[in-house]
């Protein structure tokens, strides 16, 4: 319910609720002066506008982040992008692991969802459990699970306990693997929060349509599907647009467990534009590449944004006719 | 109501198990770090003879404690600060009805798309030209430029759902603009203060990119960057890596488990990326 109502609040942004009350008023508020944003708007504008316009600006130079000498360069640092094997290696794993992410955490988020959200008597202990592991600093989960995934840990062990030794691996010292390992800590991490959001989703679902499709004999998967889905469209938008932006940017837990390694298997563009910036001294390439981010990141937020609405209307009118 | 069945009973076995597979990870966690080092039994193996030694030595040679002391102070500071900037921000981005406060709201809100990556580059020349590198106050200064937009955004929609009456009668009586917002709105704003003080505070905490960049080596780390210098130094030595990490966990665990309801719920109604 909770996200239902935030996202109802956020289109009531432009127009809003007391506009038309307060504007028939016989005497108009005198409170709520402008000065009240100053605090916010300094601090705002000291650490992110100002800091953004001067990065898109750097990106155009040569600047090693060091010597006070820079270079106009024109798009030359994107040009250099577009031809640089690491960095396109770096999008293309960034982009693997955004989709595989994106789709294994809401897959398992929504089914531990449907799960919580029956008669189970654990249902509330369940729910703060698998909770748990998002509120856990993420460079700890990420040491948890370097740990487990060594090759003499954990994993392997219980491998080789249930008899599937011949599947023991080396979790993230194995170039065609590493990326994957990666992706099962962040899932771990972070499906409890995706069952959250479908939890608030669910709870949208009267409890009337549930037995009624019961009557009428529909199974499972044809009441999740004709009852149960068009009341989570929401929700769907919600955590798509949440893991995809997360896993795009991701960095603690690359960088904690392989640094981008072995070789550049795991090398994604945060941990890319790290490296440039930090310890190669290619500011201006750097922040070149994470102007690039930004931009993929702006158009899906833009793109689900606009999908977020349309679901939205889409669901309303089903409740309105 | 639908009845519990054997279906039900089913679902709740099956379920269990993918609760307890999902705490695997946090059992090896404590079960190691009481293990002693000549402890070799395997992982999974319940221990035998817990030993809070780990405990010592990592608490002694990482230096936690005065990590979490820094950690506690960027926090606290920078969520007071978010709280009431942001209160103070949305007051009049919320009730104003003119042009100025829907254009502001706006700008405020592109600060929630734009990557950090961005900003973090040329912020972090600025703090090194002002001397502020290895200062815990120039984190407090990011979060709460960098937090307050979504800050902003939990507040004004809350207070948009609110009634103005209290604020208007305050007014009539004589009541000023800062004290209506202190007597008046700010104690309105309380349940949502609690969202954006439990999200802003997990956030603060476990962050680890701005402080590596900003405190790494200064001596005033905070936590996860303390963890991540410990570990690479005692790389193979687990038990106290994860002695190490109990102990940085263990906080926060501490407090979602007392309040996990309203962090739940604060989570499922903040929209964070």
């Amino acid at each position: 319910m909770a996200t239902v109502t935030l996202s109802r609040e956020d289109r009531s942004v432009s127009p809003p609720n007391g506009r038309a009350r307060t504007a028939g008023r016989r005497r108009p508020l005198r409170a709520a002066p402008f000065y009240f944003i100053i605090p916010a708007a300094a601090f705002y504008a000291f650490v992110v506008l100002w800091p953004s316009i001067q990065g898109v600006g750097f990106a155009f130079t040569d600047w090693n982040g060091l010597s006070p000498e820079k270079h106009f360069v024109g798009i030359q640092q994107f040009v250099k992008a577009f031809q640089d094997d690491a960095a396109l290696a770096a999008l293309g794993h960034s982009i693997e692991l955004a989709v595989g992410i994106t789709v294994v955490q809401n897959l398992i988020g929504l089914l531990l969802a449907l799960g919580v959200n029956t008669r189970i008597k654990s249902r509330n202990i369940l729910r703060v459990f698998l909770f748990a592991p998002v509120v856990i600093t993420p460079v700890a989960a990420a040491f948890i699970w370097q740990y487990l995934f060594t090759p003499t840990g954990t994993i392997n062990e219980l491998l080789q306990r249930i008899g599937l030794g011949g599947l023991q691996q080396n979790w993230l010292g194995d170039p065609r693997l590493a990326l994957f390992s990666i992706s099962i800590i962040v899932v771990w991490e972070y499906a409890g929060y995706s069952m959250v959001i479908f939890l608030a989703g669910l709870q949208g679902v009267p409890e009337e349509s549930i037995e009624a499709s019961l009557v009428d004999g529909a199974g499972p998967f044809r009441r999740f599907w004709y009852v149960i889905r068009p009341e989570l469209a929401p929700a769907i938008t919600i955590n798509l647009m949440l893991s995809v932006i997360a896993s795009l940017k991701l960095f603690d837990q690359v960088q904690v467990t392989t640094g981008g390694g072995p070789g550049h298997a795991t090398e994604t563009l945060s941990t890319l534009i790290y490296k440039n910036v930090f310890q190669f001294n290619q500011f201006g390439y750097g922040i070149a590449l994470a102007v690039l981010l930004t931009i993929c990141v702006g158009i899906i937020s833009v793109l689900q944004y606009r999908g977020l609405n349309r679901s939205e209307r889409v669901s309303k009118r089903r409740t309105d006719s | 109501m639908r009845k519990y069945t054997y279906r039900t009973l089913v679902l709740e076995l099956v379920m269990i198990a993918v609760g307890l597979l999902f705490m695997i990870p946090l059992y090896v966690l404590v079960n190691q770090s009481l293990k002693a080092p000549s402890d070799l039994t395997d992982p999974l193996a319940i221990v035998t003879r817990p030993t809070l030694q780990n405990y010592a030595d990592a608490w002694s040679q990482a230096g936690l404690a005065h990590a979490l002391l820094t950690s506690a102070l960027i926090t606290v500071v920078s969520v007071v600060v978010l709280v009431v900037i942001s209160a103070m921000a949305a007051y009049p981005l919320a009730r104003s009805t003119k042009r100025w406060s829907t254009v502001a709201f706006y700008v405020f809100m592109i600060g929630l798309l734009l990557p950090f990556q961005l900003a973090l580059i040329p912020l972090y020349s600025t703090m090194r030209d002002l001397g502020l590198l290895g200062s815990p106050l120039s984190l407090m200064i990011f979060y709460s430029g960098h937090l307050a937009p979504f800050s902003i955004f939990l507040y004004a929609g809350f207070l948009r759902a609110q009634p103005a009456e209290y604020e208007e009668a305050a007014a009539v009586d004589g009541c000023g603009p800062v004290g209506t917002f202190w007597r008046i709105v700010f104690p309105l704003l309380r349940p949502v203060t609690g969202t954006v003080v439990i999200l802003n505070v997990l956030n603060i905490w476990n962050d680890f990119f701005t402080p590596l960049l900003y405190l790494s080596g200064s001596g005033n780390a905070t936590v996860p960057v303390v963890l991540y210098s410990f570990v690479g130094e005692f790389v193979s030595h687990w038990n106290l890596v994860f002695a190490g990490l109990v102990i940085t966990i263990a906080p926060i665990l501490l407090v979602y488990f007392l309040m996990q309801r309203t962090i739940i719920k604060g989570f499922a109604s903040g929209l964070k990326g």
